[in-house]
């Protein structure tokens, strides 16, 4: 196999760049004309509010929020037929519609003159449009590694990166250090400041809760080895983590894959089939439930005894061990099977995305016409 | 010859693999033909878990759905969570979701939006299903739902507080669900639901997995894993499987409000269901005389509806499968021709 990492000559550089300048072009002007491929279309919905009880706070404390319901809803519209000068608090939600709706409702729009009026309930949505070519993009920039390394694999791949730090730092101050240290810590301050829909405890539980000082030190103290004089304080809560985990994971394993998986392994070398079949059909699933059962003994025994260094490996010990191997080498291949399938399941997803929602080449999920894929793509 | 595939440029193989995976999935996408599949026991047991969820309780089932994967295995692992809240929502269970993966949440959502918002409108957040999120803490939160779910899960993902839920009146512990159905990518996933809960709790655990991790996973069933769905081929077995019986029920139910008794509706629906397009013919036969002549056409109007594409997902990623890998094969085949030609040669392998 040759390498591929060899530098660009001239005119490979010039194939790419001419590549590349025509996918932007593609991009560019997709984007500013017609109405069709790459596009996506949302409904967009009035979500009106109006407050119809305020929040009440009684005598041991409990706060009840203010109470705030659709102005479309019966109580909504009762509440503000009578208070017309309540103040309602509204937004759009956007829902993402099939390109069909959208096309459907111009036509609707063109016969019956309502275009002129203005845009219709469903519109483009540029956000999502451009999120969409931005998808399309990094799949192809990642692709082109295949090909060889090249600028947009490494931007793409320094995104990705960069992206997922940022949101696993972001899940993971509000998703475990709020809930499961600031609000048990002092959840009066957690709802003032982080979390102000949250429900606060009765009364005796406001003051802070002086047990959750302890993985608060234990973090600090973990926190320290980027400092590093004081590198030797992380130590202490790392070996707390190993500890505890360590004594988790030991009563799971145990159970679940030593105790239990030997239970399973102990099963009768002749196993009766299917009774209610015909004689045939019943000796033949006897037959299989049985080979089944006895390649299982067979293969826990070989392959134990493969992994039972203490004798040499000669004669029936040797033999045995041989079979072990055999069962080893089709457990790889086994798992060598799943994992191309899992691979190119990945794949195929990745250009079936490419052909459906970006290319409108295939629509398996019947969202557009076939005359409406058509003109997207071609207009 | 041996020379040219020895010095084979690596960029060859993957235009092959590139036109193995793209040609069929643009042939399916534009014929809608996809390949037939034979659902081995292990999707079939993972169906009939879903299936008697609650049953022995004389009640709706609870099932728990665990979502534990993310955006980089869905093209995987989403055919199966999709067909999972299918089955759930045409069986009238009530969904509990939950991830330990951060960004499970959105593929919950997507399952929501696709499955029950598209095609359950009825079904009532809140009464019929519920979205507990994601929680921090790995295989220590299946540890402590074991003993109290409300310490971990204190408001559903909309901060909705437990008890404010009707659906979740009754629920206190992981033993309270009936059934355990994990969608695993890695880590934290099948693996802790087996040690953490299915196996120390009398609860059953069916899965579904990448096909990285189904190797490792086949030796719990049928013991701690009552069902395995192993990468996209187990994802397309269980669809299958599904969409029959989804065909077969309303079968079923044309055919009793059409006027047969249950027990004839009970012996024509599998058949039916498994070759739809005999129903126009079976309709005219003489099986289908007692027949009355709305249910005839309802039937036929059934048998002529397409199935959505959501619900074939798993099934059309199998064609690009089929080619993908016998091109794998023949390189395997041709590598090996090579090494052999090669060390024949004396030249090094």
């Amino acid at each position: 196999m040759s390498a591929s990492s060899e530098p660009m000559t001239g005119s490979q550089r010039a194939i790419w760049t001419v590549i590349i300048l025509a996918i932007v072009g593609l991009v560019v002007v997709r984007s500013m004309v017609g109405n069709g491929m790459g596009r996506v279309y949302v409904e967009q919905e009035d979500m009106a509010f109006v407050q119809v009880a305020a929040a009440v706070e009684s005598e041991d404390g409990t706060v009840t929020d203010a109470k705030w319901v659709r102005t479309s809803s019966m109580v909504g519209a009762a509440f503000l037929e009578k208070n017309p000068d309540a103040e309602v608090v509204g937004w759009y939600q956007y829902t993402e519609v099939d390109p069909k709706d959208y096309f459907r409702q111009e036509a609707e729009r063109a016969a019956t003159g309502a275009a002129v009026a203005g845009p219709g309930p469903i519109i483009l949505s540029w956000p999502r449009t451009i999120g969409l070519w931005v998808a399309a993009f990094f799949t192809l920039a990642i692709f082109s590694f295949l090909y060889r390394d090249n600028p947009f694999y490494k931007f793409a791949e320094s995104v990705v990166v960069g992206v997922s730090a940022g949101y696993w730092m972001v899940v993971g101050f509000w998703d475990v250090i709020i809930p499961n240290l600031v609000q048990r810590l002092n959840p009066w301050f957690s709802k003032q400041f982080f979390t102000p829909g949250m429900e606060l405890p009765t009364m005796q539980e406001y003051w802070p809760n002086l047990f959750y000082l302890i993985p608060l030190v234990l973090g600090i103290m973990l926190i320290m080895r980027l400092v590093p004089k004081c590198g030797w304080l992380s130590l202490w809560p790392l070996a707390f983590i190993v500890g505890t985990m360590a004594g988790l994971r030991m009563v799971g394993y145990i159970e679940g894959d030593f105790l239990k998986q030997i239970t399973a392994s102990i099963i009768p070398l002749y196993s009766e089939g299917s009774v209610s079949a015909p004689p045939f059909n019943a000796a033949w699933s006897t037959f299989w439930a049985s080979l089944a059962n006895i390649l299982v003994v067979v293969g826990v025994l070989a392959t134990l005894t493969y992994f039972f260094f203490s004798i040499e490996h000669k004669g029936v010990v040797g033999g045995t061990a041989r079979v072990g191997i055999w069962y080893l080498m089709i457990t790889f291949g086994a798992a060598f099977g799943f994992t191309v399938m899992g691979r190119i399941a990945l794949l195929a997803a990745r250009v079936e995305f490419l052909f459906d929602d970006w290319l409108w080449l295939i629509d398996p999920n019947e969202q557009r016409t076939i005359i409406e894929s058509a003109a997207g793509i071609l207009w | 010859m041996i020379n040219l595939l020895a010095n084979l440029d690596r960029r060859w193989i993957f235009l092959a693999m590139a036109l193995c995976v793209s040609v069929p999935i643009l042939v399916i996408g534009l014929t809608g033909r996809t390949l037939p599949e034979t659902p081995t026991p292990l999707a079939r047991a993972f169906f009939n878990e879903v299936d008697i969820a609650g049953q022995s309780k004389g009640r709706r089932g609870h099932v728990l759905l665990a979502f534990d994967y993310d955006p980089a295995s869905a093209g995987e692992l989403s055919p199966m969570a999709i067909s999972l809240v299918h089955q759930c929502a045409e069986r009238g269970v009530r969904m509990y979701f939950m991830s330990l993966w951060p960004v499970g949440p959105q593929m919950i959502d997507g399952a929501i939006t696709k499955v029950i918002e598209r095609y359950y409108p009825d079904l009532e957040y809140g009464e019929d299903y519920v979205n507990l999120g994601f929680k921090a803490g790995n295989e220590q939160v299946i540890k402590v739902m074991g003993v109290d779910l409300t310490t971990e899960f204190r408001t559903d993902v909309r901060g909705t507080p437990l008890s404010e839920i009707p659906m979740m009146d009754g629920i206190t512990t992981l033993e309270d669900f009936d059934l355990i159905a994990e969608i695993s990518a890695g880590y934290p996933g099948t693996k802790e639901w087996v040690l953490y809960a299915a196996s120390q709790f009398d609860i059953p655990l069916v899965s579904g997995m990448t096909g990285v991790q189904a190797p490792l996973m086949y030796p719990y069933y049928p013991g701690q894993l009552k069902g395995l769905l192993g990468a996209i081929k187990g994802a397309a077995e269980y669809e299958a499987v599904v969409n029959q019986w989804i065909l077969e029920e309303r079968i079923r139910a044309i055919l009793v409000s059409g006027g047969f008794d249950q027990a004839e509706a009970d012996a024509a629906a599998p058949g039916l269901a498994t070759a739809p397009a005999q129903i126009s013919t079976w309709t005219e036969g003489a099986q289908a005389a007692s027949l009355d002549p709305k249910a005839r056409s309802e039937l036929i109007e059934l048998a002529a509806e397409p199935i959505p594409g959501e619900f074939l997902e798993g099934q059309r990623r199998m064609g690009p499968q089929l080619f993908a890998h016998l091109l794998m094969v023949v390189l395997i085949i041709l590598g090996n021709l090579v090494f052999f030609a090669q060390r024949r040669k004396g030249g090094h392998s």
